[in-house]
């Protein structure tokens, strides 16, 4: 991984060599001003993006847990709202990003909300078929050792939709942070992605609108390698029965 | 230990399982179910476990009318009962944990029950029952055999008087299948327990039911039932009358289906 990453550092220093003008500087020269700006303002730019990330996280695994285990467990509610999932579910969350914009001003929340609504589905979705692919059998018989419905809730379902949440956090985050930047071009003073427009756009500051591009790219590999980890850790049946099959 | 008075249930209210049945085990008695699939014996021990209730009739174990699961009684299913996200002495732990959850409240729980150290408890049956060395696996891991003695182990941390077993052991291969039926025998006469083993199996009622419940095609109305008292050993399994019992129960079975 190490190679990898230096084998891109050496591309980008040799594709910066060829095309030889500010709008391309070399990795030198921007992971030199990354490494000044990151303890300045686009150190805080990133904690406001982290921030937007984060509560999103929080919300939509808050709300879509709870939603698909009920949807899961539900046969009837599930065959209802189906039909509406289906619809919801493949729409491109990022055209609402103007709509949102219009209804909720400017400031987090709407930027909080359109990647808690591409969270939302994604985890929903996920859970929702991982509770309802729970044997009958194993409820059963958790149910014949006592368990009520928050034992079944504490011991059953919430350990068996985690691996679930955190595969649609994995699937998704890296849309989550792409969303995230557009939705900071506008209305916002805050943010990577607006640090980003700013300094290309406006300031004409390369290295540092490249500086940017670093941080929300490491925001987004970081926030994977996140979720990653939890996974393994978390989830270590899965990686050891994987193994072992 | 059991009453099933004139007892009717069914899935659809046109085409009842059973019917009027009534059936009445005695404490410590040790029965097979035998009948073909689809004669509703995994249906009546979900019943006897709490888990489906009557349409009509009456249904009591140990004196009280049952419209829960029973602190008291153990269920063991074919396969699946174990959670594949818990390692085996995680799994072993769940009744105990599941207790400690409620308290002794005597609805989940029963009211004199003192859960106390985990480890305590769920150490001596992992050894009893030979897990000790894949404790720390994970279900995925482990021989259907093992995954068949933890989900024993499971329920009999929990003290039950009534131990309800579904084709526990039809998945298992031959050496396996006798050795846990052996176990099984070593397990009542050592905890007192009264059993009730449902199977498809001939061999199996005839070995482990000291009585037999013979289902035919539903619905049942009346129970059929054979006598076999000298089961209860591990020997019997060698004896002419275990023979001649598996021969008897396949004339039985072959008259009503």
């Amino acid at each position: 991984m190490l190679l990898a990453a230096v084998v891109l550092g050496l591309l980008w220093q040799a594709l910066a060599l060829l095309v030889s003008r500010p709008i391309l500087p070399g990795p030198g020269e921007v992971l030199a001003t990354f490494a000044v700006e990151i303890f300045g303002e686009l150190g805080l730019h990133a904690l406001v993006s982290l921030w937007r990330v984060l509560a999103s996280i929080a919300l939509s695994v808050a709300l879509a847990v709870p939603a698909g285990l009920i949807l899961g467990q539900s046969v009837r509610l599930n065959r209802l709202l189906s039909p509406l999932l289906y619809l919801l579910l493949p729409i491109p969350k990022v055209v609402l990003v103007p709509i949102l914009l219009l209804f909720f001003g400017i400031g987090d929340l709407p930027k909080i909300l359109i990647i808690f609504l591409i969270l939302f589905f994604q985890i929903l979705v996920l859970v929702r078929d991982q509770a309802a692919g729970l044997r009958p059998e194993l409820i059963d018989s958790v149910r014949s050792l006592g368990a009520g419905r928050r034992a079944l809730f504490r011991f059953v379902y919430l350990p068996a939709s985690l691996p679930a949440i955190l595969t649609a956090l994995r699937q998704s985050i890296g849309t989550a942070v792409a969303v995230l930047y557009v939705a900071e071009l506008f209305a916002t003073q805050r943010g990577l992605g607006y640090y980003i427009f700013l300094h290309g756009s406006t300031l004409f500051d390369y290295p540092k609108m490249y500086a940017g591009v670093v941080a929300m790219s490491l925001l987004g590999l970081a926030l994977y390698f996140a979720v990653d980890g939890i996974h393994h850790r978390v989830c270590r049946w899965q990686v050891v029965s994987y193994e072992a099959g | 230990m059991i009453e099933l008075e004139r007892l009717t249930f069914g899935y659809s209210t046109d085409a009842p399982i059973f019917e009027d049945f009534s059936w009445s085990v005695d404490a410590g008695e040790a029965w097979s179910v035998l009948g073909p699939s689809g004669c509703g014996k995994t249906t009546l021990l979900y019943l006897l476990a709490g888990l489906r209730r009557p349409q009509a009739g009456s249904l009591h174990v140990d004196g009280q009318p049952l419209d829960r699961p029973r602190p008291r009684t153990g269920l063991i299913l074919q396969d699946y009962g174990l959670m594949p996200w818990a390692t085996v002495r995680e799994n072993v732990a769940l009744g105990l944990r599941v207790r400690g959850f409620y308290g002794p409240d005597g609805r989940h729980a029963p009211p004199d029950e003192v859960v106390g150290q985990l480890r305590e408890r769920v150490d001596p049956w992992l050894e009893r029952m030979g897990l000790l060395s894949v404790r720390d696996h994970y279900p995925g891991q482990t021989s259907g055999g093992q995954r068949q003695r933890a989900a024993i182990a499971r329920t009999l941390t929990l003290n039950p008087d009534l131990l309800l077993m579904d084709e526990p052991f039809a998945s298992l291969d031959a050496p396996t299948r006798e050795d846990l039926q052996d176990l099984t025998l070593q397990l009542r006469a050592e905890r007192d327990l009264t059993l009730i083993l449902v199977t498809h199996t001939i061999e199996e009622a005839a070995f482990l039911g000291q009585r037999i419940l013979v289902l035919g095609r539903p619905p049942t109305r009346r129970a059929l039932i054979v006598d076999n008292p000298k089961a209860g050993t591990v020997e019997y399994r060698q004896s002419d009358g275990y023979a001649s019992m598996c021969r008897e129960l396949r004339e039985r079975l072959g008259a009503l289906v």
